[in-house]
């Protein structure tokens, strides 16, 4: 078995440097020099002053947005609109936070249930249309993730629905009004680095869903109806029920995602305001994160981290003369490198099972 | 209420919405038709967005280098095939799951496509018009389907090519046997995973070619993205049934609602901008609903085969 681990260990170094070489190999070939690009990602990343902590912070919701995805993965459906969820969680969590209003912890915890509520109305659409009228999830949730969009921006431009008042929006259009000092979620100092409460929140999520998916009846469910929704028919486990609950709850996930942003993100989204633009991708990413931990909760940590410094190095890179937007490509490279291992090692496996089971008769 | 009965009749009645949708379904034809045949063979091709913006970029490359539009439909089809490529072997010579191939394709290939463009300069234009004689004078519909640039007239031999290929070939019957019950292909001599490789090739043949078509026909420059319209081609298949009458017939439906969207802003009436940006994509959700029930997809579609795992 040892020398299945060390191949499995070779072959992730070797495509992850491949990677790694390849977006090298791009800088340099358009002129630029990988060098400093990579001090940039390093120092904007984890070394430069308080840079960790806003690592962290990007990592968290992309974090809570990869737990919502291994969920509805585990049932073997695939939802790929966490942002447009998490845009209208965003909202819902902005129009019914300022509406509500009460005293400021209790609406701390409003706004959130309420990104929650959101999130998974947008993924319920989804799941009704999949569950009644056999449209592909694959599908509703990522054309889905367009109309979201296009209806935060509406709601933007109405003050009945999420624009701020003039008095508080200066002159700025299509912002929401700012949410106050006591509606925020608390961050804590920590070597000079500011955390969010957001990071906790993932951190111990994912704890409780590693548990929750591999120990308890509900996360059996939610296997058995990933691997053979048949045998899990057949045990009394309903499709329609528990792959609906299972997607609910992914998007509930990306809800909170998108009101912690908003609650607790800071300067790094929209400074505790709806703007546009403002779900920064997060969604997509955080569905990456969890592509590549392999439906994993705890997996899901580590690979949240260094997307998340990937985001945030990119903040440096500019400096260096290289465009920015170079680490969405090695973000792309990385997980089709971390794609290949797992797969290679599939095929190999079964191909030793038939020459075993040839070598037999 | 007599006001909107006017302007949809204005709407209606003029040519240059019938030009604007026809313009529009070229590039949902180009990547629909491959799409089909990718999806009969048992995949859900969802990098063909990634397929589109890769062969837009080589193709505007192709065009920067030499000059000739002919060259840039070539080096767009060979763009789309390069994407088709890793989707291919990856999928389905190795066992990696397609929709996260496909997921991570259109993310890489968008953020390459937009690295690269800032890094070289393209120079790029629209692809000259060409009218057919007689044709291109036919009321309403003349213009949009006769008088158009050139690359357009591909999709005239493309899609019953496609169709051809399909339903009239050795090649097209095991494809689709592929995606409807690949043990007993295999069982009979098929070697199926090749088969939907190379149906997942020729997706990105077609929709390189779209990518061209995108930047020489529809905008005259190279642009990063084409905002979706990869998905609203998928759509198109599962709305028409995964037959080609039906995939076109989709097509043309949501080409329609983005037309009508910048034919309501030419005409400077004014309704409300964000529903109609959402309106081609809230008429392909509900395209669906209402038709994904009657019609019955290929039986192993999204599923890996691997042989002796049922």
């Amino acid at each position: 078995m040892t020398g299945r681990l060390t191949e499995r260990i070779l072959l992730y170094v070797v495509s992850v440097a491949a990677a790694l070489l390849l977006s090298g190999i791009l800088v340099e070939a358009t002129g630029g020099d990988w060098r400093p690009v990579l001090d940039a990602l390093i120092d904007g990343s984890v070394l430069g002053p308080g840079r960790w902590g806003q690592t962290l912070a990007a990592a968290a919701p992309m974090l809570l947005v990869a737990l919502g995805t291994i969920i509805s993965g585990r049932a073997g459906l695939v939802n790929i609109g966490q942002e447009g969820q998490l845009l209208i969680g965003t909202a819902f969590a902005v129009y019914f936070g300022f509406r509500i209003g009460g005293p400021g912890p209790i609406n701390v915890v409003v706004l959130l249930v309420f990104g929650a509520i959101g999130g998974a109305v947008w993924a319920g659409i989804a799941g009704v249309l999949r569950f009644k009228r056999g449209v592909p999830e694959v599908l509703s949730t990522l054309l889905l993730v367009t109309v979201a969009a296009q209806a935060v921006a509406y709601g933007l431009k109405n003050q009945w629905l999420l624009l701020a008042d003039e008095a508080s929006r200066g002159n700025r259009n299509q912002v929401s009004a700012q949410l106050a000092d006591d509606n925020r979620l608390p961050e804590f100092h920590i070597f000079g680095n500011d955390i969010p409460f957001a990071v906790f929140l993932g951190a111990a999520a994912a704890a409780v869903l590693a548990f929750a998916l591999t120990r308890t009846t509900w996360g059996f469910r939610l296997r058995m109806l990933g691997r053979n929704p048949r045998a899990a028919q057949r045990a009394g486990v309903s499709q329609d029920r528990s792959g609906l609950g299972a997607f609910l709850l992914s998007g509930a996930f990306a809800g909170v995602a998108g009101a912690a942003m908003l609650a607790g993100g800071g300067f790094l989204f929209g400074n505790y305001r709806l703007v546009p633009g403002f779900s920064s991708s997060i969604g997509w990413t955080g569905l990456l994160v969890a592509l590549v931990a392999r439906e994993k909760a705890i997996a899901a940590i580590p690979v949240a981290i260094v997307f998340g410094a990937l985001r945030t190095g990119s903040g440096f890179v500019g400096s260096t003369g290289v465009e920015s937007r170079i680490t969405e490509v090695i973000q792309g490279f990385l997980v089709l490198s971390l794609l290949i291992p797992p797969a290679v090692m599939f095929v190999r496996e079964r191909r030793r099972a038939r020459a075993l089971s040839t070598a037999r008769t | 209420m007599t006001a909107l009965i006017d302007a949809l009749w204005e709407i209606f009645t003029s040519e240059s919405t019938y030009i604007g949708a026809a313009l529009a379904a070229g590039l949902l034809l180009f990547a629909a038709s491959g799409e089909l045949v990718a999806e009969r063979s048992g995949t859900i091709n969802i990098s063909v967005e990634g397929m589109l913006v890769g062969g837009a970029f080589t193709a505007a490359l192709g065009f920067d280098i030499t000059g000739s539009v002919v060259v840039a439909l070539v080096t767009g089809a060979l763009g789309g095939m390069i994407v088709a490529g890793v989707q291919a072997e990856m999928s389905h010579r190795l066992a990696a799951d397609q929709f996260v191939v496909g997921l991570t394709l259109n993310i890489l290939v968008v953020g390459l496509a937009a690295f690269l463009e800032r890094e070289i300069d393209l120079e790029t234009s629209k692809a000259g018009d060409l009218e057919i004689p007689v044709l291109v004078d036919l009321p309403l519909v003349g213009r949009a389907l006769f008088g158009q640039p050139w690359p357009f007239y591909v999709l005239y031999a493309l899609v019953p090519a496609c169709w051809w290929l399909l339903y009239r070939t050795r090649w097209g019957l095991e494809v689709r046997s592929s995606g409807e019950d690949p043990q007993s292909a295999d069982v009979s001599g098929i070697d199926v995973n090749r088969r939907r490789r190379e149906a997942i090739y020729l997706a990105g043949f077609t929709s390189g070619l779209g990518g061209a078509y995108f930047v020489f026909v529809q905008i005259g420059q190279f642009e990063p993205t084409v905002s979706g319209r990869g998905f609203i081609a998928i759509a198109a298949v599962i709305f028409g049934g995964w037959t080609l009458r039906g995939t076109v017939a989709g097509c043309i439906l949501f080409a329609g609602a983005v037309s009508f969207r910048l034919s309501v802003q030419g005409f400077g009436y004014d309704i409300n901008p964000e529903l109609l940006q959402a309106l081609p994509f809230l008429v392909t959700i509900f395209g669906m609903a209402v038709f994904a029930r009657r019609v019955r997809p290929p039986r192993a579609l999204a599923q890996p085969f691997i042989r002796g795992l049922k």
